[in-house]
């Protein structure tokens, strides 16, 4: 298997990625933004979020809302997300609207102030506020996501803070701030264009040039704040959190080397030895032989920049103490860092992510989004065409190697969800119950 | 309202028009039916070099024994669980050095089981699949297992909003002699009754080459696949029982609302719908066509009230859950505990209101284009296309319904959907379930009038 790739830069700054495959009649546009929570101000929590909900409220020619209504129209899925250190916008469309796409993404890149009204930001806020209250906090476990970067990464550290935000800072957010913003980081030079499927070369680079080749670079863009940290914690930090959950829940992560380097190769072949699928050692261990948990995995977040994070997440068996299953978590840590891996489990482990990669590799979607991944991060699409290599490349000793320096006791955070008390007595709600 | 101003904007290209759309077919796809009364469809896709395998099973949830609620999805989950030649772990160690993994399930209709392999390795991981499906081992320690993971997994569904109020709505929905009115895993007293000699009678009974079609859709060629199904199954015999059709009549016949109390929930999360018409349906394409305006699209009435123009919620939306037999017709959403009734008040007002005046063209022609255009998108992956092949089986629609897919969508008019609204919508038999602070949203949801008000416990798990 092999991608096409074709990357070039327009004047402006802008970086395009082309990858054609005529196998349907799909196209899929992704749009990559070098922002992310980690750019937010401290009192601004909350807001590149924020700002990707903006961006569907129209720009200078498209209504509010019209994006998704002229897509949907068109015949296509799309949406946006937000990462710690980026932000995508994407669709994928029948390829005969390509234009229209191409379009859509010119118009809010290069136009959207106009449209920003306090009405359409207030509307907004309070959809994201009922995203966080559907997502965080109505959900058994559910701040794990804003808690555990919080005790992974120190105060001042760009990762520290939550992707979602907080409600207060949410509320303060103005205008202001989403025109400064944008100026700041929705820029040509800050992001990077991806066309994957059905198109006809020579169209589409006219498309992109008359669209998007007039936009300014941008200028003034701050430079993120120091991302780096040492490579392991030092210690074993601990956070117990009482929630409204039924089984006792534990997070452990360990800082790891950065997504691309030789060593995250390493580090996602040992996640995958630990937590992936039912042949892993947390599955065989901890849910089939012991029975301390009654579902184990474990994985890599992914980070390009300042450190990675390796994560093992179990739930407790219905008969088992939380701290019976931090104990047999932390026991497995400690048997991988110790005794390191076989070459059966890295080939196993090796043979999932291979098969699991090309399968992905068949949704335009996912190749234009995984080129656009490799394109912001590293400036090099082509990227994409290594990573079977890559993985390729790390043997049995190399991921033993990473265990014993990364998954000690001197480089763990472990966060422990644990049953709240005070649910409510059957009497309590019994009481209530007067048929109408 | 204020407006930030910006640099100029009159120099933006003029909004494009559509190029012209190229033909697409859905992947061809052939049916060989063995000796045994197996079918095997094959679909030739082989731009990239993987094979999906999906053995589609009669043996879905509706054929549990009653009392014995979840054992056809216990039997399909125990698949994986060790064969006559391998335990649990040698087996999946096998599968894993082949870099797939067997992902089993049941829904009501039928069980699932299904792999993806790279193409070069289709021959080693078709052996295991049938192994899986024929000489299962269902060992006693394991099951043990996976009972207590059923009880976990009852645990934290009930901690959970959004399971709770699945739960309760299909509880509420259905007459309570209806399978569907029970959880299709079974709850904590039916698990218990998922002993080995009940898995094993199961699968005895039900996982029969007859019963059984077999979807290989990816890198690789009609005359391989029959001669690899042939090795595998070639020899596999005995017969199924026929299917019956499950019972899905209501549970009430007048419209009540169903409050679970979740102290201090800072969301309520929303159910509000009725027993609805099955797959099978002559209305089935102008009924999507209507969903899809009324909640099944981002630009859907209920989305763009709910969220876009109140702000109440992150998403709303509406869907047929279907089935073979009468599927349940569902909007769901989730609420600021604040606005519940307000919510409740706009849901209860846009299904009204689509019954009342015909949609626009415009609403139409966005939903029509719509399904029309993300057709080919929905069937990217050898996973989808089998997928799609699996419920021509399981729905036994005929051969020929991806090739008229878009025609049937692109015949449905204005005044079908006016007309499916008022056929397949029943204000008058909405049931209302809420997750949530019932202390907080009780009189604001008693003050719309919507029909008696209960309040349950969440751990009540007979709701009347």
């Amino acid at each position: 298997m092999h991608i096409p790739v074709e990357s070039l830069r327009l004047p402006n700054g802008l970086q395009v990625v082309l990858s054609r495959d005529h196998t349907a009649p799909i196209v899929a546009v992704n749009l990559w933004y070098h922002v992310g929570s980690a750019n937010e101000r401290e009192d601004r929590t909350g807001f590149a979020h924020l700002f990707e909900h903006m961006l569907f409220q129209g720009s200078a020619n498209v209504e509010a809302n019209e994006h998704f209504e002229l897509v949907q129209r068109a015949g296509g899925t799309l949406n946006g997300s937000t990462w710690l250190d980026r932000t995508n916008y994407y669709e994928t469309l029948p390829s005969h609207q390509l234009a229209l796409a191409l379009w859509l993404e010119a118009d809010r890149m290069g136009r959207m102030l106009p449209a920003m009204t306090q009405a359409k930001l207030d509307t907004q806020r309070d959809v994201v506020k009922n995203e966080r209250r559907w997502s965080v906090d109505n959900q058994p476990y559910g701040t794990w996501w804003e808690r555990l970067p919080a005790l992974t990464f120190p105060p001042s550290h760009p990762f520290h803070h939550s992707l979602i935000g907080s409600m207060e800072h949410l509320s303060d957010a103005s205008l202001e701030d989403v025109a400064d913003f944008f100026r700041t980081y929705y820029t040509p030079d800050n992001a990077v264009l991806t066309i994957a499927g059905d198109f006809d070369r020579e169209d589409a680079l006219r498309l992109v040039h008359s669209y998007f080749g007039e936009f300014p670079a941008g200028s003034d863009r701050p430079p993120l704040r120091d991302m780096t940290v040492p490579p392991v914690f030092g210690d074993t930090r601990r956070e117990v959190v009482p929630d409204a959950v039924a089984l006792p829940r534990v997070f452990v992560a360990c800082r790891t080397p950065v997504f691309g380097s030789d060593g995250y190769y390493a580090a996602s072949l040992a996640a995958a030895v630990l937590g992936l699928r039912s042949g892993c050692r947390l599955e065989q261990s901890l849910v089939r032989r012991q029975r301390v948990a009654s579902q184990a995995s474990a994985f890599t977040y992914d980070l390009a920049k300042g450190s990675d994070l390796l994560v093992v997440d179990a739930t407790a068996h219905p008969d088992v103490t939380a701290e019976q299953l931090e104990a047999a978590v932390l026991a497995e840590l400690d048997l991988m860092h110790t005794q390191g891996v076989t070459e059966d489990e890295v080939q196993r482990a090796r043979a999932l992510i291979e098969t699991g990669f090309v399968t992905s590799m068949q949704s335009a979607a996912e190749r234009a989004d995984q080129l656009s991944r490799f394109a912001t991060y590293f400036g090099d699409a082509s990227l994409i065409n290594t990573q079977v290599a890559r993985y390729q490349a790390v043997s049995a000793a190399d991921v033993s190697r990473l265990a014993r320096e990364r998954l000690g006791p001197d480089n763990r955070v472990v966060l422990l969800y644990v049953p709240a008390d005070g649910a409510e007595t059957d009497a309590e709600a019994q009481a209530m119950e007067v048929g109408a | 309202m204020s407006t930030v101003t910006q640099g100029d904007t009159t120099s933006a290209p003029a909004r494009p028009g559509a190029g012209t759309p190229r033909p697409y077919r859905f992947p061809a796809f052939q049916t060989r039916i063995l000796a045994n009364g197996l079918r095997l469809i094959v679909a030739n896709v082989p731009a990239y070099p993987v094979v999906t395998m999906l053995a589609v099973v009669e043996a879905g949830a509706t054929r549990d024994p009653r009392d014995v609620e979840g054992l056809a999805q216990f039997t399909t989950r125990g698949l994986a669980e060790g064969t006559r030649d391998m335990d649990a772990l040698q087996l999946a160690t096998r599968l894993e050095m082949l870099g797939t993994t067997i992902d089993t399930g049941a829904d009501w209709d039928s069980a699932i089981v299904q792999l993806t392999a790279l193409a070069t390795r289709v021959d080693d991981a078709m052996a295991v699949l049938a192994e899986v499906l024929r000489y299962p081992a269902f060992p006693e320690r394991e099951l043990e297992r996976m009972r207590a993971e059923r009880r976990a997994d009852l645990a934290q569904l009930r901690a959970e909003p959004r399971g709770l109020s699945d739960v309760f709505f299909s509880r509420l929905l259905y007459d309570p002699a209806s399978r569907f009115a029970r959880l299709a895993g079974g709850d904590e007293r039916s698990v218990e009754r998922l002993t080995r000699e009940a898995v094993l009678a199961f699968h005895a009974e039900y996982y029969r080459p007859d019963a059984t079609a077999l979807m290989l859709v990816g890198d690789i060629d009609v005359e391989h696949a029959v001669r690899l199904v042939s090795q595998c199954f070639g020899d596999w015999s005995g017969s199924a029982p026929p299917v019956s059709e499950p019972l899905a009549a209501s549970r009430f016949t007048e419209p009540r609302v169903h409050l679970v109390h979740k102290a201090d929930a800072p969301q309520s999360e929303v159910r509000v719908g009725h027993v609805a018409i099955p797959r099978l349906h002559e209305d089935y394409f102008p009924v999507v066509v209507m969903n899809a305006i009324l909640g099944g699209l981002f630009s859907s009435r209920l989305n763009l009230n709910l969220r876009e123009a109140h702000a109440y919620t992150y998403g709303a939306h509406s869907a047929f859950d279907w089935r073979r037999a009468a599927s349940p017709f569902e909007v769901s959403t989730a609420v600021e505990t604040a606005v519940t009734a307000d919510a409740l008040r706009e849901i209860q007002h846009e299904i009204a209101r689509i019954r009342e005046a015909p949609v626009s063209e415009a609403e139409l022609s966005l939903a029509v284009s719509y399904l029309i255009g993300v057709f080919p998108i929905r069937f990217e992956t050898t996973a989808e296309v089998a997928g799609g092949l699996a419920n021509v089986e399981i729905f036994r629609l005929p051969s020929t319904y991806f090739d008229t897919y878009r025609e049937r969508v692109q015949a449905v008019t204005v005044d079908d959907v006016l007309r499916v609204a008022r056929t397949h919508l029943d204000p008058s038999r909405l049931q209302v379930v809420v997750v949530g602070d019932a202390h907080a949203i009780r009189e604001p949801i008693a003050a719309l009038g919507l029909g008696p008000i209960s309040v349950y416990d969440t751990t009540d798990d007979d709701p009347r």
